[in-house]
């Protein structure tokens, strides 16, 4: 593996367009810059084409025979099949509107990661075997041969996209490059072509029921040490019921919030919440990874993962579904699940059994996000807080790209933040950072592999930068976010750029400001870290 | 020749061409060729490809319903959604409709548009900064070509009416209110060349854009502006028959052509280059204009959680069941008190 760039090394970007043009300037597969080759076993596992051992610093990446003919039958057959890519292919003007919107252009300074030049690798193949003007001007028309070195460039730059979508949002047709990258990364899975961090990834989740692979009976290790953790910390007994039949909820989270910290501490803050309400919930060894990594490769490998939501809250007989904090999982069941799989009679319409509100945003989905579930909470007035234990904090909000640009949550978890910390302690990042137009983690969509550290922490600059900005002007200290993937990629990249900022799930905050009739006196957060008042204590006891 | 060179001097190029071709025609007395045949010709290939590629697009089914949700969505009732978020993010189709309406008449899109910068530290480069300005120039660069584009358009319908109807009048009248030079200027013709060469200059000299331009950006534009200044140098400089055209132009309409004596060379240029650009629209970029009316990401609400959309090409996937995970770990999930289906 190279090493890493220190950051005043990383951030002297070149953004000067290259002499050569672009079709005639090869993609150098560049250390640092990609994911390696997908093992074998893992394509085996999810019965991918062509599993075989290769590298992607080969100059062979052994395809199979006849990969032309496969990749363009692919295109043409999802030209059919979704009217998203005809018209995308279609209808750009190349207006430019995108170009330094997408992180990985701002982070690289690569032409190439500018979307509308994403779209064009794409796009001048289609020109050349689809398109009149193209077969008869070719390069004139904007059109290109499809060779191996287009296949290797797709490969570089498609996983160099985290389909973010924050270049759709400014696009005056809303082309959406997310979308082209998928079925980009599809193309190149049908002929072999795929990243090993994803690859192992979804394989695991599809064999095991979760991404880390971890059994049945792991899961419930992790889950009753976290249920311990807020015992000690709080001396309250949160149980977390696992495959009950005949639960009210059934409650899905990312693995990453039962796995790793900092995403463990949000789930002790759910647990803690849940036993607050003493809510009739479960949850499930088999839908135990709400994280969707096959929908990072393909829209099929998608609905294959998803499929163990719903059949398990058919199985458990439960009324309804609660999601946890993670952002692709909900891209993924807003603009997939109902569609993959409805009509969903075998579940009820979503009513908080603790306010009695009806989801009616949620009533053919059946799942509600945990930031409405507890924003519907505070609105009513059921959860006892003490915001002043939550003053050692000083917040920004990070929207993740999933929530806000493929789904427009925004107002719920700002809502809960105000009524988990004491005032003045939120700060906002730039306008232009946030919201519709947040920036990137740079690591999403199956590419945060430690291989490629450096295109991360490029990609992560412009979300870092603003961070900066916020930490230095206000002393914010700590990174407030709904999503697993930004929990498990943003320490990282923080810890790159601005190493002073921790990363917080918003149930951890609420966790850690819940106040029980019967709790054991607080002196410490869900991390053991002491609140304001409780510092000295802490010192003298180290002391002693 | 670098890219660049090849993909801006073949368009110009063949736009000189095209009024050379015209110019030549004229000469040789082909007037009928380039007053009538051409004309109609073009119209035809405009309406049919048109047609054709709408009808492609559609063929090809919306399997998800994506919008891009560019604000907050309707969830609770009391989480407040302004105007604006209804449209950003809109609830049903209705409010769809109007997100389009907002896109298609006024930008909405492009006037979010932004500019970033590194701002570069010298001393601790690793406190270089990035900025995100506000950058509305392309907003009403393409906002100032458009309207004027479709004024233009609708002031030549004098041409092709008898009697012109009242609004036409009307409209060439408020496009002519300033009055400094006979005739009278419309200010609408001098502001879509004006525009036009602003689309053109930062696409040549804003160094990102340069490196992605393709000849078939610089084609439209050159075309375009070419078509302005033969018709604002027909209006103003070189005067043609005016009667003469309109005769011409009526005929065209009622299809009953006839060819007047006596029309300048220029006007056949610019009638040549409009007919290119009829033939041209359908298989160009040109087709953003009907494009955007098929987007997905923008025609669609942001109503999945309550509104089921179907893909006609569902189909059903292998994944494994919770017996597979049961089958494979029952010992140890009974051992470790995990309620099972089957205890053996």
């Amino acid at each position: 593996m190279a090493k890493l760039p220190t950051p005043a090394e990383l951030i002297q970007i070149n953004y000067q367009m290259p002499s050569k043009g672009w079709m005639d300037l090869k993609a150098e597969m560049r250390p640092g810059y990609y994911v390696n080759a997908a093992a074998p076993k893992w394509m085996q596992m999810i019965d991918y084409p062509f599993p075989r051992a290769w590298n992607v610093a080969d100059e062979d990446w052994q395809l199979p025979e006849d990969w032309k003919e496969r990749v363009l039958q692919g295109m043409e057959d999802r030209l059919q099949r979704f009217r998203s890519l005809k018209l995308f292919f279609d209808i750009c003007v190349r207006c430019g509107a995108c170009a330094d919107k997408c992180h990985f252009f701002l982070g690289t300074g690569d032409p190439k990661n500018m979307p509308v030049l994403r779209a064009e690798l794409l796009r001048s193949v289609y020109r050349r075997y689809f398109k009149t003007a193209g077969k008869l001007l070719g390069e004139l028309a904007g059109a290109r041969d499809l060779t191996d070195d287009v296949i290797k460039e797709w490969f570089y730059y498609l996983y160099q996209c985290t389909i973010c979508r924050r270049c759709s949002v400014f696009c005056p047709y809303g082309i959406d490059m997310a979308e082209m990258t998928i079925l980009g990364r599809e193309l190149l899975a049908s002929v072999g072509i795929n990243i090993d961090w994803a690859l192992a990834s979804v394989a695991q989740c599809y064999d095991k029921g979760s991404h880390i692979g971890a059994t049945p009976q792991a899961f419930k290790d992790m889950v009753d040490f976290l249920a311990e953790e807020n015992e000690r910390i709080t001396g309250i007994t949160t149980p977390c019921p696992v495959n009950r039949k005949g639960a009210e909820i059934l409650f899905v989270v990312p693995s990453g919030d039962y796995f790793a910290d900092p995403g463990s501490y949000t789930f002790m803050g759910y647990l803690l919440l849940f036993k607050y309400l003493d809510l009739d919930f479960t949850m499930s060894t088999y839908a135990a990874e709400g994280g969707n990594f096959g929908w990072f490769i393909s829209h099929e490998m998608g609905k294959r993962l998803n499929a163990k939501i719903y059949e398990e809250a058919k199985r458990l007989k439960v009324k309804w579904i609660l999601g946890g904090e993670c952002g692709h999982m909900w891209r993924v069941c807003n603009q997939y699940m109902p569609t993959w799989w409805g009509p969903i009679d075998f579940l009820e319409e979503p009513v908080s059994p603790i306010t009695g509100t009806k989801f009616e945003n949620a009533k053919v989905h059946k799942m509600v996000h945990i930031s409405e579930f507890t924003a519907d909470l505070f609105k009513h007035g059921k959860l006892k807080v003490d915001p002043q234990r939550n003053a050692h904090i000083k917040l920004t909000f990070h929207d993740s790209c999933n929530t806000s640009r493929g789904m427009g949550i925004f107002e719920e978890p700002r809502y809960i933040i105000n009524q988990v910390l004491p005032e003045g302690h939120f700060f906002e990042m730039p306008p232009n950072t946030i919201r519709e137009k947040t920036f990137c983690c740079g690591s999403s969509s199956g590419i945060n592999a430690n291989e490629n550290m450096d295109i991360r922490m490029l990609g992560g600059l412009p979300r870092a930068n603003a961070v900066k900005y916020v930490h230095e002007k206000y002393g914010v200290n700590h990174l407030g976010c709904i999503c697993a993937l930004d929990r498990a990629t943003l320490p990282t990249l923080l810890q790159y750029w601005v190493p002073e900022v921790e990363i917080t799930g918003i149930t951890e905050l609420v966790g850690n400001a819940l106040v029980f009739d019967d709790e054991i006196e607080r002196t410490t957060d869900l991390r053991d870290r002491p609140l304001a008042g409780f510092e000295e204590a802490d010192e003298e006891e180290g002391a002693e | 020749m670098d890219f660049f060179k090849r993909h801006f001097l073949v368009p110009l190029i063949a736009v000189l061409g095209l009024i050379a071709i015209a110019y030549v025609g004229v000469a040789a007395n082909l007037q009928f060729v380039f007053g009538v045949v051409i004309p109609y010709l073009a119209v035809l290939i405009f309406f049919e490809g048109l047609i054709y590629r709408a009808i492609s697009w559609a063929r090809s089914p919306v399997p998800f319903k994506i919008p891009s949700t560019c604000a907050q969505v309707k969830s609770l009732p009391w989480i407040k959604r302004d105007l604006g978020d209804r449209l950003d993010n809109p609830e049903n189709k209705w409010w769809a409709m109007g997100r389009m309406a907002l896109e298609i008449l006024a930008f909405r899109s492009l006037f979010r548009n932004t500019r970033t910068t590194l701002l570069r530290d010298q001393e601790k480069p690793e406190d270089s900064r990035l900025v995100h300005w506000s950058y509305k120039w392309l907003w009403l660069g393409a906002l100032a070509f458009h309207y004027a584009f479709l004024i233009v358009i609708l002031r030549h319908i004098r041409f092709f009416t008898q009697p012109v109807p009242q609004w036409v009048t009307a409209l060439a009248e408020v496009d002519g209110f300033v009055q400094f030079y006979i005739p009278t200027v419309y200010i609408t013709g001098v502001l879509m060349v004006l525009a036009l060469l602003y689309l053109l200059a930062r696409r040549i000299y804003t160094p990102n854009l340069r490196y992605i331009s393709l000849a078939a950006d610089y084609f439209p534009l050159l075309l375009i502006i070419s078509i302005g200044i033969t018709g604002i140098l027909m209006r103003y400089f070189y005067k043609v028959d005016i009667a003469a055209v309109k005769q011409l132009a009526v005929g065209l309409a009622t299809l009953k052509p006839v060819v007047p004596a006596g029309i300048g060379s220029i006007f056949y240029v610019h009638l040549f280059l409009v007919c290119v650009l009829f033939a041209y629209f359908p298989f160009s970029k040109l087709m953003h204009a009907p494009g955007v009316f098929f987007s997905p990401t923008r025609n669609l609400p942001g109503d999945n959680r309550w509104n089921l959309h179907v893909n006609p090409w569902n189909y059903p996937v292998k994944f494994h069941d919770y017996m597979h995970q049961e089958d494979e770990y029952r010992e140890a999930m009974i051992e470790a008190g995990i309620p099972v289906e089957k205890e053996k």
